[in-house]
């Protein structure tokens, strides 16, 4: 990479396209032989398995963020509790974080295991219409550790897409890991087929967050999935004993606001932090349930209420629901 | 010329978690800065790159990344030249600009941040990693094989969810022959600066059952502290801000502990 001379380092520029194998960014990968020869164009047949497959998947929505450790896995397993406390909807929700699966442990299931049956496999009910998928179900200790790359990792994401036995399914949730690598790649290249709603983007106030998921949203605009919109969390932390309020993360460059507004993007809305959040992932509860007077449960309750204008209908719909659902707790 | 950049670096540390948020390039930051303050000549090799955060933390920006007879000149954070610094932060043109590499291209840029950067001198070399047990840290201890790495120190917080990725991170250290220096348990405990009242805000004590559990070196807790997360945003030496800090002795503490058992 000839840094200082100026060019800067691009991204790859995609195994279909014409310059795979041939463009400056390609020197240094070791498959640049393979895509230069062609070999790599060919549209993966999963692709169409897959939209064969989730066509009785009526959304499906991403829950990213560039930044680790800020609530994603949370957001995740309460949004799917949310959605799946009405009884007429079927709820999936998918883990992909292949290295760090948190989602067993939030939506309680620990210790469970995934089935095979004529039809795929069977993916793990927590209630009758919430379905769960992840990496962690098929580990038989939790010190195994999950040390592959990349392709082995892509590899596993097709399956969990084209062999698991989704059925019916109203709201499929994907929860990814931080970054723009591998598994983010591999969602939208197998998801092409069957279509992406939309993202929901979660951050913490802090730039050194926000500097994160500014590139995440780049990516989403990049690979054209529309963002739904931002979630600000652990913002602000009330004590319980004195009940004045602490920026721990604190929004030093205007926080999820100030990059919503330059980056014409909605805010969902702002949940603070709440000691009894980590309790109940830890114990694998939904806190909406556990402790729905929390300042941080009244929050998702107004980011719900709040108007959000989104990008297509069908997403304005899911956040509808999300209200009937939260007004009837 | 030999490009080994590391043949005059006397020690390798990687920080790592299975957990990502738990503060790894927080502690990062603290132990080299410690390190500096100690008189030690420190690097920091940062090997996220979807996400690097030690730029900002360390405030050097975006200078520009130059070529010597032995290879890449690393950025150094002081005019004393204490404290060298790789990322992949420095070779953006736009700070937001996203990284969007599959495994093999990140596995050949790091061959390059451990090969090709002219580090010189160094007595201990600190590598950020992101969270995970994927392609960045294969390649970071293939790239350092021929180097011996000391150890690694593990992050966690104290909830289970986070304690439950890190046990995996240690079995890929076990996996990998990778020595366990010890764990640290960040984020434990929020003072409230109003009325003193510690709350548990990521739960209390995992960290030090994950090291019973696992039979590693607990090497303390850092609490949950708002005028460090300030003085990272703003790229300022929390150490150097406030001496008198709970935080700061609890940093000093693990700085202590890693030193001795590398000088063991």
């Amino acid at each position: 990479w000839e840094v200082s001379s100026g060019e800067s380092l691009n991204d790859c520029p995609g195994t279909s396209s014409d310059q795979a194998g041939k463009s400056s960014a390609c020197q240094g990968c070791p498959n640049q032989n393979i895509c230069a020869s062609g070999a790599a164009k060919a549209p993966d047949p999963a692709i169409e398995e897959i939209r064969q497959k989730l066509t009785s998947v009526k959304h499906k929505i991403l829950v990213l963020s560039g930044k680790g450790g800020v609530g994603k896995s949370t957001f995740s397993a309460h949004l799917s509790h949310a959605l799946a406390s009405d009884d007429s909807k079927e709820i999936a929700l998918l883990d992909v974080d292949i290295c760090g699966p948190s989602i067993p442990k939030i939506m309680g299931l620990e210790g469970e295991q995934v089935h095979q049956s004529g039809s795929g496999w069977s993916p793990v009910y927590v209630e009758d219409n919430l379905a769960v998928m992840s990496i962690g179900f098929l580990l038989s200790s939790p010190d195994d550790a999950v040390i592959w790359r990349g392709p082995k990792k892509n590899g596993m994401i097709k399956q969990f897409l084209r062999d698991v036995d989704w059925g019916e399914v109203d709201y499929l949730i994907v929860d990814t890991p931080p970054g723009t690598s591998d598994e983010h790649l591999s969602i939208v290249q197998y998801l092409s087929g069957a279509g992406i709603d939309g993202a929901v983007i979660i951050t913490t106030p802090q730039e050194v967050s926000l500097q994160d998921v500014r590139k995440e949203i780049r990516f989403c605009k990049k690979v054209k999935i529309p963002v739904i919109g931002v979630i600000e969390n652990m913002s602000g932390f009330v004590c319980p004993k004195c009940k004045n309020t602490s920026q721990i993360f604190p929004p030093t460059t205007g926080g999820a606001q100030r990059m919503c507004e330059e980056l014409n993007l909605p805010l969902l809305g702002r949940v603070p932090l709440d000691p009894r959040i980590g309790r109940s992932c830890d114990e694998g509860r939904s806190f909406l349930t556990e402790v729905p007077d929390s300042p941080a449960a009244v929050a998702y309750q107004n980011i719900v209420q709040s108007n959000v204008y989104c990008l297509q209908n069908h997403c304005f719909f899911i956040f509808q629901m999300y209200v009937k659902i939260y007004i009837s707790f | 010329i030999s490009i080994n950049g590391l043949a005059q670096v006397k020690h390798v540390v990687l920080v790592l978690s299975g957990k990502g948020g738990v503060g790894k390039s927080t502690i990062t930051t603290e132990l080299a800065l410690a390190l500096v303050h100690a008189g030690k000549k420190v690097g920091i090799l940062d090997v996220d790159l979807c996400g690097p955060s030690i730029p900002r933390m360390l405030s050097v920006g975006k200078p520009e990344v130059h070529q010597c007879d032995a290879g890449w000149v690393p950025v150094y954070a002081d005019p004393q030249q204490k404290l060298a610094i790789m990322s992949i932060g420095f070779l953006l043109e736009d700070s937001d600009e996203a990284v969007i590499w599959r495994g093999p291209k990140k596995t050949a840029l790091i061959g390059q941040f451990v090969s090709d950067v002219a580090w010189g001198e160094l007595d201990i070399l600190l590598v950020d990693t992101p969270p995970g047990t994927s392609d960045e840290h294969l390649a970071v201890l293939e790239n350092l094989r021929k180097h011996r790495v000391d150890g690694a120190v593990l992050v966690t917080t104290p909830q289970a969810v986070s304690t439950g990725d890190v046990r995996r991170e240690i079995t890929f250290c076990k996996k990998t022959a990778v020595k366990i220096l010890g764990i640290v348990e960040n984020m434990s405990g929020f003072v409230c600066p109003h009325c003193s009242e510690c709350s548990n805000v990521f739960s209390k004590g995992g960290g030090e059952e994950l090291a019973k559990l696992t039979g590693s070196v607990f090497l303390g807790s850092v609490p949950l502290d708002p005028l460090l997360t300030a003085t990272l945003e703003e790229g300022r030496d929390f150490l150097q801000a406030f001496p008198e800090s709970s935080t700061y002795t609890a940093i000093s503490q693990i700085v202590n502990t890693v030193l001795s058992s590398l000088d063991a």
